[in-house]
């Protein structure tokens, strides 16, 4: 079976796995990094949201195959890390706010708003209402409201 | 000052101590203080102590439970239906609590009674839902929002027992009285200002002997942690990903397993056409077929082709390849408009202001019938409103990891209704109910579909069959195609005024839908089985929810309400979706309102204003009117719409705003359903007593989401026997881009000691406001909802044959990725 080595939350892991495998299976069913979540396996409900090289994707529609050695990969897990505290700021906001209900989906949703407020930073601008309209994660306790409130005031902080 | 209040020697309250109750528990030998209360009976004095609301009043007698079942009989120990609480050596408190959490926030309020009554931190309380416990009889089920209702006595009093026995445990090690004690902090104090910790008293205050206690419980004006805001107990495991859902845990025995499901709704498996070329492919264990079926021991159909394998991925890949033939389903060729027509002709006929008699067999029931008296002439508005199929899916989809063995079986799962599963896994196994255990886990998101048990007993018989471990996981295409959908049903509206009197003289409503499967209503199995005779789930449980459920909040003269059904429990999958009936029955009613004060010439808020019953339901409406600006300048295509509503022994009022402006209506964000936007909401809400108004704002705020879906664009579309969406692209709830940017929800501060349910509370309110403020907007008047539902598939339909789609390769190039969505559509359009 194929080999396949990159880096997860700054850890080198290797695994024995079919090329065509895609990712969050790797990282749930065989790593068990289960702060990815399954909610579609499509890519439309973006619970698995994750950064590779800082940016935002969604592992469960990416074959392991095109993780590079040099990838790195950083899920709910590894966040605070990418700041050096134990909280991201991110979820320092969320915790503020209380966002999450079932929680379900809410790691998938931190890794995307930071990934947005990173993007609307790097563009020298500040987040809007606009911006976090354009959020693709679904959330099926209806937490959109605190999320609104939290990526703004979490912005503040990155 | 906290805790002087009370009497510090359980068993033997202070006699001058009058118009104090005093509850009933009992001392549990245990090696550290362990304390326990009888759910349902907590109350000692003949005023019951617990509201039993939420439960309808079809409730068996529970002695005839008793009598009939043998598997009960461990129930009619003194001691074993018992709720417990346990101080530990650490000075922790744990609290086993049977109740389910999705996302409610039952825990975390549980552990805010449990630090209100024994003076610790909230922190310090740690609450996990309970194991399957049988004994509890109906005592173990989370629905009907009914939770606050029925746990905020029998808690306090377990809490109030377990204080008292540290207190005397204290006494003796100072030397003391302990009516000279008090509590604070998880310490007791003495007044010479000597204090030990809970820790160093669990252990000398645990009992040797199992027996009973009293006690009295903190009073109303001396709370501190009730009525407090308290962030979830979870929220840091929450926002970390180290909270363990299901499919998280760690058995590396159970692989991952997935079901093919059929092309139509409930349809059988016929062959299996190359069964060893996918047991072969990389990765898979087991190919097996099985029944899908809800109920257990159903027979011989299978209905479902298991795939066992290494990853999820793998699972996915072998249910593609498979090659089935497929029996027909329960419904096929059956569509929307199929539907609707025997809905219409299952329909009542109008009959106010004169109901005829009852008639139980035709299932037609006025509810509330006032005399008119001569009203002189009249005139009539009449409407049918059609709602739509709706999805009850959560995020997580439905889950189960199951080991069975040849003489027992363990399951964990996220169920609402515990003893039920457990005893539905026994009998499907048919082991002994003790021999089953059942461990409730914490679940991404419940809204009724985690009221039955698909996925225990699809875990159990693939485990069965395979002899190995298993951890199941629906797709999310079966969460649509396969999952339990809010049925088809319409609601007719027929009222009469007088323009000379200026008022509504009748209002009439017949709902009449698609049977929804109520055989889970108590969360056990022989009042379920009852459901299933003939008839009996319509008459005895439907009937029963619709009517206690159900209500006009407005004097309207004579009121009339019907309900009836069509088709048997279980010829469609449904159930509720956040909501019971009023999803459906209160935008209908508040539509009409609307009208009928455009008929009468009055402005829409002050009309309901006056014609409303209840004093508290005009507080919160006289709220929302000041806090939301009524009547406030708003551009053309931009109107607002309210709605009141009670249930769940709470009232609100909400205050929507709605831009169908077409630049907003029409706005472009790639793959989404945009369409007219809810920019503001104004709630006000009396729920008595909110325990933690925190969580109560989340729920509510939950509910405000649903509603907006509801009205817009949430539902799924039945075509040749199966529902054509499959996902949360095509099947299109709420999100970011639909939701409000401003939501006010105001809190009436709590009032005594009643205790309102919040689950579900909002949904009903928001849709019927949500839908007024778009019809003013929009200057139309909708009558079919989702609005969009009728305006065909913006969607690209997912592949039935194989039922599950692709996994798509192309994640890094495509963030945000496509969608199914054929570009931006705009439902009102």
């Amino acid at each position: 079976m194929p080999k396949h080595t990159f880096k997860v939350n700054g850890r080198q892991v290797t695994v024995d796995i079919e090329d065509d495998t895609r990712l969050l299976w790797v990282l749930r069913d065989v790593l068990g990094i289960t702060g990815p979540k399954y909610g579609c396996g499509i890519n439309v409900c973006k619970a698995c949201t994750s950064h590779i090289n800082g940016k935002a994707f969604n592992p469960c529609s990416v074959p392991v195959s095109k993780i590079g050695p040099d990838d790195e990969i950083t899920t709910i897990e590894g966040l605070p890390a990418t700041v050096g505290k134990d909280l991201h700021p991110m979820q320092e906001a969320w915790i503020d706010r209380d966002v999450p209900q079932c929680g379900y989906c809410q790691p998938g949703q931190i890794m995307a708003a930071v990934d947005k407020v990173r993007e609307v930073k790097h563009k020298g601008g500040t987040i809007t209402d606009e911006d976090i309209d354009e959020i693709r994660n679904m959330c099926a306790c209806g937490t959109y409201f605190r999320i609104r409130e939290a990526i703004k005031q979490g912005a503040e902080g990155m | 000052m906290a805790g002087q209040h009370r009497s510090g020697e359980p068993g033997r309250p202070k006699t001058g101590d009058m118009g104090r109750r005093r509850f009933l528990g009992y001392l549990i030998a245990a090696p550290t203080l362990a304390v326990g209360v009888k759910l349902g009976e907590a109350g000692f004095d003949p005023e019951p102590a617990v509201a039993e609301a939420g439960l309808p009043s079809v409730l068996p007698e529970v002695q005839e439970v008793y009598d009939l079942s043998d598997l009960l009989l461990d129930s009619t120990r003194p001691t074993a239906n018992l709720i417990t609480v346990v101080v530990n050596e650490d000075g922790t408190v744990s609290f086993a609590m049977p109740r389910s959490e999705n996302g409610q926030g039952v825990t975390t309020m549980a552990a805010m009674l449990i630090a209100e009554e024994m003076d610790i931190p909230v922190e310090d309380v740690k609450v996990e839902p309970a194991d399957a416990r049988p004994e509890l009889l109906f005592n173990q089920q989370t629905q009907g929002s009914n939770t606050a209702i029925t746990m905020y006595t029998p808690i306090r009093v377990a809490a109030a027992l377990a204080r008292g026995r540290l207190l005397e445990a204290a006494a003796i090690k100072l030397g003391d009285e302990a009516t000279n004690l008090r509590t604070r902090a998880g310490r007791v104090i003495s007044k010479a200002g000597s204090s030990i910790p809970f820790a160093e008293l669990a252990a000398e205050a645990a009992s040797t002997e199992t027996r009973e206690a009293l006690t009295q419980l903190k009073p109303r004006e001396e709370y501190t942690v009730i009525g407090t805001e308290q962030r979830r107990d979870d929220i840091v495991a929450a926002v970390t990903g180290q909270k363990t859902y299901t499919t998280d845990i760690d058995f590396p025995e159970a692989l991952p397993t997935m079901i093919a499901r059929p092309p139509t709704i409930k349809g059988t498996v016929e062959s299996v056409n190359n069964l060893d070329q996918v047991k072969n492919m990389p990765g898979v264990s087991d190919v097996v077929t099985i029944s899908t079926d809800a109920s257990p021991r159903t027979g011989p159909s299978p209905s479902g082709v298991a795939v066992r394998a290494r990853t999820f991925g793998h699972c996915i890949e072998a249910i593609r390849a498979l090659d089935i033939t497929w029996g027909p389903g329960s419904v096929d060729g059956e569509s929307d408009e199929s539907i609707l027509r025997q809905i219409r002709d299952a329909q009542a006929p109008f009959n106010a202001p004169s109901p005829t008699p009852l008639d139980q067999a035709a299932g037609e029931v006025p509810l509330v019938t006032e005399p008119l008296g001569n009203v002189g002439p009249t005139e009539a508005i009449e409407e049918e409103f059609v709602f739509y199929w709706r999805s009850n899916a959560a995020m997580e989809p439905n889950v189960a990891v199951a080991d069975v063995r040849e003489d027992s079986a363990e399951v964990w799962t996220p169920t609402q209704v515990p003893i039920w599963t457990q005893q539905q896994v026994a009998e499907e196994l048919g082991l002994p109910v003790g021999k089953v255990t059942v461990h409730v886990m914490r679940g991404g998101g419940g809204f009724g579909r985690r009221l039955f048990n698909e996925a225990p007993l699809e875990a159990v018989r693939v485990s069965k069959q395979t002899g190995k471990p298993v951890r199941l996981m629906w797709h999310r295409a079966d969460e649509c195609r396969a999952g339990r959908a809010h049925p088809m049903c319409t609601s007719r509206i027929r009222a009469t005024y007088s323009k000379s009197l200026g008022k509504v003289v009748s209002f009439e409503q017949r709902h009449t839908g698609v049977s929804t499967d109520y055989t889970e209503v108590f969360g056990e199995m022989l009042t379920s089985n009852a459901a299933r005779l003939p008839f009996s789930n319509e008459l005895s449980v439907s009937q029963s929810v619709f009517y206690l459920t159900v209500n006009v909040p407005y004097d309207f003269g004579g009121i009339v309400l019907g309900y009836n059904e069509i088709f048997a429990f279980d010829k469609f999958a449904t159930g509720s979706v956040r909501n019971l009936n009023n999803a459906d029955v209160r935008p209908a009613q508040e539509l009409m309102v609307d009208r009928l004060a455009a008929k009468l010439g009055k402005d829409r808020l002050e009309f309901r204003l006056a014609h409303l019953e209840e004093g508290r339901a005009k507080r919160v409406l006289e709220k929302v009117r000041d806090a939301g600006e009524w009547g406030r300048e708003l551009p053309k295509g931009v109107a607002q719409g309210v709605a009141v509503h009670e249930e769940y022994k709470g009232v609100m009022a909400v205050l929507a705003e709605v831009d169908a402006r077409p630049r907003t209506a029409n706005r472009q964000i790639r793959g989404a359903t945009t369409g007219p936007r809810v920019t503001r909401v104004t709630m006000a809400v009396d729920v008595g007593l909110p325990i933690n108004p925190l969580g109560l704002r989340a729920q509510l705020e939950g509910g405000i989401m649903t509603g907006i879906s509801h009205v817009f664009t949430g539902s799924l579309h039945l075509r040749d026997g199966n529902f054509q969406e499959a996902s949360w692209d095509d099947y299109r709830y709420t999100r970011h881009w639909n939701a409000p940017p401003e939501v006010n929800i105001i809190v009436i501060p709590p009032e005594g000691e009643r205790i309102g349910g919040a689950g579900e509370f909002a949904v009903g309110a928001s849709t019927a406001a949500v839908a007024s403020a778009y019809a003013a907007a929009s200057k139309t008047m909708p009558t079919t909802f989702p609005i969009g539902h009728e305006k065909g598939l913006p969607f690209t339909v997912k592949s039935f044959e194989p039922p599950v789609p692709p996994s798509p390769k192309d994640g890094l190039r495509a963030y945000p990725a496509p969608s199914a969505a054929k570009g931006a559509f705009n439902p009102a359009r």
